[in-house]
């Protein structure tokens, strides 16, 4: 109740996205709720400092791109792109999130407590990721570092195409993509896995979960990877 | 040696020439396909093709040297609250530290600054290098977002949204391992020394109506002051830039299959894509039917070399060329004081295309120190100025001769053609004839 007391209270059904973005880039306050997001896009993207951002309801594409410092949670679902290519600081969907969640991400940790959609995690490049539901195909594809941690299912091609991203699953995955295999866990993942967990908030054991990463058979060009 | 076989009557195949005889050769010897930079190699319709009609009789031309005949041009002027105002219309084109040296990039934006005009980063990253030596700076956006970050996005005067390049439409590039330094491989987030691929699509969106909306999300993050373009290779021009034109751009980069790249299969480079003298007609009426041809920019690329390439892709409608080989051409690629050298490395001066290797005699597509150090960054941005003055000299020349006080005021009724192929794509008459063939779309 004091964080709603202190922030700054935003309508979207009265106030448009582009101002609400150039007061959230401006100097002012660090704490900021906004109401009636009704699906809108690039809500609070290209945030550069650290902000506290609540959004109460459903927002659409790209929310919370290329988030630096921020902290910004929906409550409520995410488009595509949400916290796409983030660099720092925390991004919480408190519902599901459409396709390409976190795509490209360089940092931060960005949670989503229900489901993720198709190419959750899409290259990228050090962000955490941490889905309490399951994930959609082609998830992770290209995944350069970071980790991603689903504590449901994997749909397909997991993982196609891995750099030296980690990916951790409690549930089942439909298929690897090429070049993801199984790797052990050993402790210095569970470790990861628990942090990473407890900073998510989810209070799984690390050790009902299983380890994928990258072969590292594509890293040079072969003809056998010609097909 | 030619001369002496064919004195001995032999004749060299024109199906299997000796280029298609080593390929087949070293395929059957290595079983990998050819990875090479450069562009298609080729004969191609071009603008050789084309011939401006100067004044006599019936128009009036202005004085070489004296007449004013402005070059400057706006790009972003559409959306943008701050768009790029160059000096002259020829820019540099993208590409990318990791293909290049740091010096080398460099070297481009000291030249571009130089003689007022823009250059733009590549597929990892932009360089402070770079940024420091560039006027105006045109940031891409590409499938892979190596290096991609919101500070460097704000520092940048335009970005461009990379959906494809003219070596290679539906491909994504690539840079082996020799060129992934402990430098490249930490702003692209890599391993060292793999063989890099970036992605050929889009991580984040999936079609045109997507694409508006990332548009829209790329001018909130920078409070809507950047011109933001969209390039593409060459393909189905009409189509593509009309739906460019729709997602939001306020520039259209089109750029033709002549166009260079640092690394891509031979294959590719020569067989897929168009020339850019078939694009840019196609390009002018998407814009013309929009009614936005002039107010969204077009800029076209893909073997632009002199003057009169510049003129003539301006009298077809473009706002704009791009330059990329021919840019490292000026700061020494290619150039015969390294001859022994390239063809130590089984080239020779004049047909080094193994940028691939990172191995250049010429110290721009490497990332060895040792090479790039026979860069001198301000010694190469002299010659690439001089050498973009020369072609502007050279396009106001002819557009002088026609009569035009901007380059601008080029058009199509300006030019013929000298052979079908060449009429029927740019759409101008057959010299000596009012017939263009074909039909359009």
């Amino acid at each position: 109740m004091e964080a709603l007391i202190d922030s700054v209270q935003v309508d979207l059904a009265e106030t448009e996205v582009r101002d609400l973005n150039s007061a959230l880039h401006s100097p002012g306050s660090k704490a900021w709720r906004v109401a009636n997001p009704l699906g809108k896009h690039s809500i609070a993207c290209g945030l550069d400092a650290p902000l506290t951002v609540d959004i109460d309801g459903h927002v659409g594409y790209y929310c919370a791109g290329m988030n630096q410092h921020a902290s910004v949670t929906v409550h409520g679902n995410a488009g595509v792109g949400v916290a796409e290519n983030m660099m720092s600081g925390t991004v919480r969907v408190h519902g599901n999130a459409s396709q390409s969640a976190g795509a490209t991400g360089h940092g931060g940790l960005l949670v989503i407590e229900g489901d993720a959609s198709a190419r959750c995690g899409i290259s990228m490049k050090g962000i955490d990721i941490v889905v309490g539901g399951s994930i959609g195909h082609m998830s992770a594809f290209m995944g350069q570092a970071g980790r991603l941690v689903v504590c449901g299912d994997a749909g397909d091609a997991l993982g196609d195409s891995l750099y030296e991203a980690r990916i951790y699953v409690r549930g089942t995955v439909t298929s690897l993509g090429a070049d993801c295999v199984e790797k052990p866990l050993r402790p210095e993942h569970l470790a990861e896995l628990a942090d990473l967990l407890a900073a998510a908030g989810f209070d799984h054991d690390p050790a009902e979960f299983r380890r994928y990463g990258s072969a590292r058979q594509l890293y040079h060009f072969r003809v056998d990877n010609a097909y | 040696m030619s001369n002496d076989l064919a004195s001995l009557g032999l004749r060299e195949s024109a199906t299997y020439d000796r280029a298609t005889i080593h390929a087949i050769q070293r395929a059957a010897e290595t079983g990998v396909y050819d990875i090479r930079g450069w562009g298609a190699k080729r004969k191609l319709p071009h603008f050789d093709d084309l011939l401006f009609l100067g004044a006599s009789m019936s128009r009036y031309p202005l004085e070489g040297y004296r007449e004013k005949c402005d070059t400057d041009v706006v790009l972003g002027s559409r959306y943008a609250k701050s768009p790029l105002h160059l000096d002259i219309p020829v820019t540099i084109a993208g590409m990318s530290f990791g293909a290049l040296s740091a010096r080398a990039k460099e070297a481009l934006g000291r030249g571009a600054s130089e003689a007022g005009t823009s250059t733009t980063t590549g597929d990892g990253g932009m360089t402070p290098e770079e940024r420091g030596q560039s006027r105006h700076l045109v940031y891409q956006y590409l499938p892979s977002r190596y290096g991609m970050n919101p500070d460097d996005l704000r520092k940048a005067d335009a970005i461009e949204v990379v959906l494809g390049q003219g070596a290679k439409p539906g491909g994504g590039g690539m840079l082996l391992g020799q060129k992934i330094t402990d430098r490249v491989a930490g702003m692209r987030a890599l391993p060292v020394g793999v063989d890099q691929r970036s992605a050929c699509r889009h991580p984040d969106w999936t079609g045109p109506d997507d694409l508006a909306i990332k548009i829209a999300e790329l001018r909130e993050i920078t409070d809507w002051e950047k011109p933001i373009y969209i390039k593409v290779g060459a393909t189905r021009t009409y189509y593509d830039v009309k739906l460019a034109v729709k997602a939001g751009a306020d520039v259209v980069v089109v750029d033709g299959m002549q166009g260079g790249t640092a690394a891509t299969q031979e294959v590719f480079i020569e067989h897929v894509g168009i020339p850019i003298l078939a694009a840019i007609p196609q390009a002018v009426q998407a814009l013309q039917e929009l009614g936005v041809h002039r107010e969204v920019q077009l800029i076209v690329s893909g073997g632009i070399r002199n003057g009169a390439d510049v003129a003539k892709a301006m009298a077809l409608g473009a706002d704009a060329v791009a330059i990329g080989t021919a840019a490292l051409i000026a700061l020494g690629d290619n150039h015969p004081r390294y001859d022994a050298e390239y063809r130590a490395l089984g080239s020779a001066a004049g047909y080094y295309d193994d940028y691939q290797e990172g191995r250049d005699p010429a110290g721009i597509s490497t990332q060895d120190d040792e090479l790039a150090a026979r860069l001198d960054p301000a010694a190469g941005g002299r010659r690439l100025a001089n050498y973009l003055r020369v072609m502007t000299m050279e396009a106001q020349t002819l557009a002088r001769a026609c009569g035009k006080s901007h380059l601008h005021n080029l058009e199509p009724e300006d030019l013929v053609a000298l052979t079908i192929e060449s009429a029927a794509m740019a759409r101008v008459p057959l010299a000596g004839t009012s017939w263009i063939p074909g039909g359009g779309l």
